[in-house]
């Protein structure tokens, strides 16, 4: 155990997918109890099932407006309060700049920055009360670095680190802390696909010479979730193995 | 004064830290008792839940002096 989150209620956007359901697993380990969310019920009921106690499964589709309008309700019901929020869940849906949809563009940043917004705004009632919270967003290094066919992705992300450096400086004085974690990349299923070849240029642009594991942003976040991290806000975390040392 | 009024100026004594007093109908909460905007919010958040009523955003905007808050509540609970 990194740190000691025993009492402490978590939810976890995207907690189906690979970093998200690292990040359950991290924030469960410690102690928490954890709020899975996410669009797919079945590998959320599978994570449930494989942590055992203090875990809840909260489906939600974060493209539905008021089903995100509702989560932090259903999960402060489920768990009694929302002490750490990890916004993980994101989309791309990538294409160069001059074919961007305005679909294509919209809808990225629905899931990515707009969701992120409302459910941070609505976990922040009990945190006011509490005089505790903990808000960890996950942004990536393309938010800083921008990535060509990623125009949409990129925003979202970028999005996200100024939105959070806003709300961090309105609660920093009701023991509230917002930051973000942008990984670089990170292998998962989706880069699974990736051919060996393609692999071996990511890696080459690595310092670390590989790619990180779910397991070392599960880590990051679990910082910023304790009540170590009182003192850190407004921060971003970057976690690339050194591809853009920002 | 009225029962609303006494609850509403017990929660501002208590939220702000000022005297009983100071507390008066055309007291300004960020004028003249020294609350922040974050402190408005929390305000109106304890308001709801002391008469559980719901206070609208842009009802709340309009609540800047004890005096509205007292008069809003007394018309909305």
């Amino acid at each position: 155990m990194m740190f000691d989150l025993t009492g402490k209620t978590a939810l976890i956007t995207g907690a189906s997918g690979g970093i998200g359901g690292a990040i359950a697993r991290a924030l469960h380990a410690q102690g928490a109890t954890v709020g899975l969310s996410g669009t797919r019920t079945e590998p959320l009921e599978a994570l449930a099932a494989e942590l055992g106690e203090r875990a809840h499964v909260l489906p939600c589709n974060l493209s539905d407006k008021a089903a995100v309008e509702a989560l932090p309700k259903q999960a402060a019901e489920a768990m009694g309060s929302v002490d750490i929020l990890v916004n993980n869940a994101g989309i791309t849906r990538d294409n160069l700049f001059m074919r961007m949809s305005d679909d294509e563009w919209q809808s990225v940043l629905d899931v990515n920055l707009t969701a992120t917004f409302k459910l941070c705004k609505g976990v922040l009632r009990g945190m006011m009360k509490a005089r505790w919270g903990r808000i960890v967003n996950i942004s990536s290094v393309v938010g800083a670095t921008g990535n060509p066919g990623q125009g949409n992705y990129a925003a979202s992300k970028a999005g996200v680190v100024g939105m959070s450096k806003s709300l961090a400086y309105e609660v920093a004085s009701r023991g509230i802390t917002v930051n973000a974690v942008a990984p670089g990349f990170i292998a998962t299923a989706m880069t699974d696909k990736l051919s060996e070849d393609q692999k071996a240029k990511i890696n080459a642009q690595i310092p670390a010479g590989r790619m990180g594991d779910p397991a070392e942003i599960a880590a990051a976040v679990s910082y910023l979730a304790s009540p170590e991290a009182a003192y850190v806000t407004g921060t971003t975390l970057h976690v690339n193995g050194g591809m853009a040392m920002l | 004064m009225s029962d609303v009024a006494d609850r509403v100026k017990k929660i501002v004594v208590e939220h702000l830290g000022v005297e009983e007093d100071k507390v008066t109908e055309s007291a300004s909460f960020i004028d003249d008792l020294g609350a922040d905007s974050l402190d408005t919010v929390e305000l109106v958040m304890a308001f709801e839940e002391e008469f559980g009523i719901e206070i609208p955003d842009d009802a709340a905007e309009t609540i800047q002096t004890f005096g509205d808050a007292v008069k809003f509540i007394s018309q909305a609970s």
